[in-house]
């Protein structure tokens, strides 16, 4: 079987989580059989240039299923979000790299910003009541999945911008005292970065999910760069090929030039 | 079944849709979806003397009706490239365009001559590169530096020699006859279209670079007229490319002038385009009863 390809999935199941967010699960056949947490799709919206990256929240192999959940950043999005059960998604999957469970029976921490937390849900899930879950989201309106995470054993802490639920604040205030042998993080860049520096104080290995606007998808175009620390020095590497889960202790986490990088025209 | 095969400058492509550099990389990643083989060829991504690191990001936005990017040449280097990458390339039975790039007329020169004694089977010249802040376009943009460069590729290149034309210049058909007169075997073109967007909200270009190169199929009316105008200009085959979406597009080119031509951006929807190209235009070519898609070429009836 060819290691990702283009697949035509039908819609299965629609759920509006927040008032921009939408959790699909789609008929993704032997796709789902050899995708998991972490990797993404290139879901094609018609009439534009790029697909977009989606993140896969799971993969259910045995129901032939993938799972996306879905926020409206741009009309890309939009579009992706407006379409219905019935209606289909024109997937290019599994691509990347995906999370590394490794042993579940270490304590794993995850570490999730807004729409970086779904990812996580697959990941979490083997690892049952030895994963804690530190969720960040804008505000009590903006949280999504916890009753997943929770379902799958895993005690959830939540943060939010307003205090409107769980501790004001940000998501690394979660954890106190708490120990963990592993850490699965995926958010906003200025978030992975506090993430890495925390598990280098701790010295546990920490897996950093990235995003970055992509072109191909599959590793082809160069689009997607990442400033990467190698054996050889510093180097760019792809996001879509080499990440875009990425061991937190190669990537270079440049100063000073913080910036959004997905927020154009998604 | 119509003959897909075409001939630019002495060398034979089993039909002619070919992969544009710089969306194709070294054709591994797209060979998990469909052998090269149905490719009539495959252009590399650009290649310079030595490795280089490429842009920093975000390198790539998209735009209506297309994308800018500002990858900036990220390559692995000639030697890397001959070593590592061209014979697996060769051994998927298509033909292989291998692009360069450089700094200097001199950089030029020894790359194209270490390929001279490798199995590549043409050299794209590429002195339209809107991305780097040396060696691109700056020899493209002007007859003088054309003519620079390509002659003094010609006398180091063994190999059949296509130059890639900037559409950033005021008269194309000038710069097309300065290359050929400089002894070009063939022309590409058009490579990418300066442009530049800004983030309101931020006042930041989206690009790290701030400028970066258009392509997609809100160039691809560029595109036709310009390998029309160069067509009509020089003698030499023209490979057309620019926004080409699908077979339609593909044979538009043609009319225009074009021998073949190169699929870039759509490749990014749809990694099987190409295939569908090729499919597309020889039922086109059956269903009007025409047997060799050379006969396309440079038949448009202007005005």
């Amino acid at each position: 079987m060819k290691q990702y390809d283009t697949r035509r999935c039908a819609i299965r199941r629609k759920r509006r989580l927040t008032g921009d967010v939408f959790d699909f699960t789609v008929d993704a056949g032997d796709l789902a059989g050899i995708s998991r947490a972490g990797q993404f799709a290139q879901i094609y919206v018609p009439g534009k240039t790029l697909r977009r990256p989606i993140s896969i929240c799971e993969a259910d192999p045995e129901n032939r299923a993938l799972r996306f959940v879905i926020q409206v950043r741009g009309e890309g999005t939009a579009v992706l979000a407006g379409l219905e059960e019935g209606d289909s998604f024109d997937l290019l999957a599994p691509l990347g790299t995906g999370f590394e469970p490794g042993d579940t029976s270490r304590r794993a921490l995850f570490v999730g910003g807004g729409i970086g937390v779904p990812p996580l849900l697959g990941a979490a899930k083997p690892f049952g009541g030895n994963a804690v879950l530190a969720a960040g989201f804008r505000s009590g309106d903006a949280v999504i999945l916890k009753e997943d995470f929770e379902a799958a054993g895993c005690e959830v802490r939540i943060a939010t911008d307003d205090g409107s639920f769980g501790r004001r604040g940000l998501v690394t205030e979660l954890l106190g005292a708490t120990e963990f042998d592993v850490i699965f993080a995926c958010g906003p860049r200025p978030m992975l970065r506090a993430v890495s520096r925390l598990a280098d104080e701790r010295g546990v290995p920490c897996q950093v999910s990235l995003e970055e606007r992509m072109a191909c998808g599959v590793g082809a175009c160069l689009g997607c760069a990442v400033r990467l620390r190698g054996a050889a020095g510093e180097f760019y590497g792809r996001v879509c090929r080499d990440g875009p889960v990425f061991d937190s202790r190669s990537v270079v986490w440049e100063n000073g030039t913080e910036r959004r990088a997905a927020s154009w025209q998604t | 079944m119509a003959n897909l095969k075409v001939r630019v400058a002495g060398v034979e492509f089993r039909n002619p849709v070919i992969a544009a550099s710089g969306t194709f990389g070294f054709g591994r990643e797209f060979s998990e979806f469909y052998p090269l083989s149905a490719l009539g060829g495959v252009s590399c991504k650009g290649i310079t003397l030595r490795e280089r690191p490429g842009n920093p990001p975000p390198r790539i936005a998209e735009t209506p009706g297309g994308m800018l990017n500002s990858v900036g040449l990220q390559n692995p280097g000639v030697d890397h490239f001959i070593e590592e990458d061209l014979p697996w390339l060769k051994r998927q039975g298509t033909a292989v365009i291998a692009n360069i790039a450089g700094s200097t007329p001199e950089d030029y020169c020894r790359v194209a001559e270490k390929l001279s004694d490798t199995a590549v089977d043409m050299v794209e010249l590429n002195i339209s590169c809107p991305n780097v802040k040396q060696g691109g376009m700056q020899f493209g943009t002007t007859c003088a530096g054309v003519e620079t460069v390509t002659a003094a590729v010609r006398r180091h290149c063994s190999k059949p020699l296509m130059v890639k034309l900037s559409p950033n210049v005021s008269d194309i058909g000038e710069i097309a006859a300065a290359a050929e007169s400089a002894g070009a075997d063939a022309l590409s073109l058009i490579n990418t279209l300066t442009g530049m967007r800004i983030d309101i909200r931020t006042r930041r270009p989206v690009l790290r670079n701030n400028t970066g190169g258009l392509s997609g199929p809100a160039v691809f009316p560029v595109a036709v007229r310009m390998v029309w105008q160069a067509y009509r200009r020089v003698k030499i085959p023209i490979v057309g490319m620019g926004g080409v979406s699908g077979w339609r597009d593909a044979a538009e080119l043609m009319l225009a002038g074009a021998a073949a031509v190169q699929i870039g951006t759509v490749l990014f929807s749809d990694p099987y385009a190409p295939v569908k190209i090729a499919d597309g235009l020889n039922q086109y070519l059956d269903e009007n009863k025409i047997k060799n898609v050379s006969e396309l070429t440079g038949k448009v009836q202007a005005w």
